[in-house]
């Protein structure tokens, strides 16, 4: 009677929660195969967006850099002419440069930006080797134009 | 005493050193440095070295919902002895290089150093007299995490191009293997030197 309480009893039991624990569902997102579904005002990497007709949002005002508590945004602009016109502004950025590995993330430029230009979207794997390849260009982060 | 780090060491381990290396090596070595980097690759014991807000996500990458055991990385050393990579989670303060270095010499080889964040790959917006502006300029860096801070998804993927690195790497001779440290003492002396 002493082998039955004092140890298969309590044995049976502990066995008892982990089997009662084997109908919860698995709590594991298997990640590089399934992402998970971002929360709705993340953000991670930067996109510059087009109007529909394919100009450029940006007017290269540098409002973002202005804002950017990482300073890790550059601007140059440059005027545009009617025979070259990349945004329905007068000046448009000839050179966007963001630091990614410096970037926090806190969204100030979408904030401060009046057209609307800069978003952060969702994508996260920004992981890289060196350092340089960090510096994203206006040809890494412009959305590509939408087909016709 | 600790030692001011003052010379700025811009190193990147993924760029070839130049060696008397012998082109193309044996068949043997070749198998054996596939299958050192099989396993190598598929059992990185990190060295925990949260020094920032950084760390609480890096806690987060080991629990069950995301669940860096599945890359085998789940043991998380507080000896540099057993640890194979080192994570910086967080903001490196001037006076923590030096502990910082000191750790990642008594570290065997081979190992390898995840910089996670933006503050811990270049300073991120401490721009200022306290904060290294980068671990690199401390350690060799392999791998940059940026984020602030990086969701623990995104550090499973810095771990995951690690492992790619770690995979890719290629040994020529016996030295490269890196099996034992004897060849190459690395003593204290040597490194302040």
């Amino acid at each position: 009677m002493e082998l039955l309480k004092d140890i298969i009893r309590p044995v049976v039991a502990g066995f008892g929660i982990t089997a009662r624990r084997l109908k919860h569902d698995k709590v594991t997102v298997m990640y590089p195969e399934v992402k998970r579904e971002q929360y709705a005002r993340t953000r991670w990497r930067h996109v510059l967006t087009r109007y529909d007709s394919g100009l450029e949002r940006c007017i290269g005002c540098s409002l973002c850099a202005g804002a950017c508590p990482a300073r890790c945004i550059y601007v140059e602009a440059a005027e545009n002419t009617d025979q070259d016109r990349k945004s329905p502004g007068e000046r448009y950025a000839v050179r966007y440069e963001i630091n990614m590995i410096r970037c926090i993330f806190c969204g100030y430029c979408q904030e401060a930006c009046p057209t609307g230009a800069i978003v952060l979207r969702k994508d996260f794997e920004l992981a890289n080797y060196k350092r340089e390849d960090f510096i994203y260009t206006k040809e890494m982060l412009l959305e590509p134009a939408r087909a016709e | 005493m600790p030692k001011r780090v003052e010379t700025i060491v811009l190193h990147d381990s993924s760029t070839p050193v130049i060696g008397d290396v012998q082109k193309g090596g044996s068949v043997v070595i070749t198998t054996l440095d596939t299958l050192l980097n099989q396993a190598r690759a598929n059992s990185l014991w990190p060295l925990t070295f949260g020094l920032a807000c950084c760390a609480i996500e890096m806690m987060s990458s080991v629990a069950a919902r995301f669940d860096l055991a599945r890359f085998g990385s789940e043991a998380f050393r507080a000896t540099p002895r057993q640890a194979d990579v080192m994570i910086i989670a967080g903001r490196l303060s001037k006076k923590m290089a030096p502990v910082l270095r000191q750790i990642y010499d008594q570290m065997p080889e081979p190992k390898w150093v995840i910089s996670m964040g933006a503050c811990a790959s270049s300073g991120g917006v401490y721009n200022n007299y306290a904060i290294v502006q980068g671990a690199d300029q401390v350690v060799p860096v392999d791998i940059y995490v940026p984020g602030c801070p990086p969701s623990p998804d995104a550090l499973i993927y810095g771990v995951l191009k690690l492992q790619e690195k770690i995979k890719r790497n290629g040994a020529r001779t016996l030295q490269d293997l890196r099996l034992s440290e004897i060849a190459h003492p690395r003593t204290l002396e040597k490194v302040e030197a």
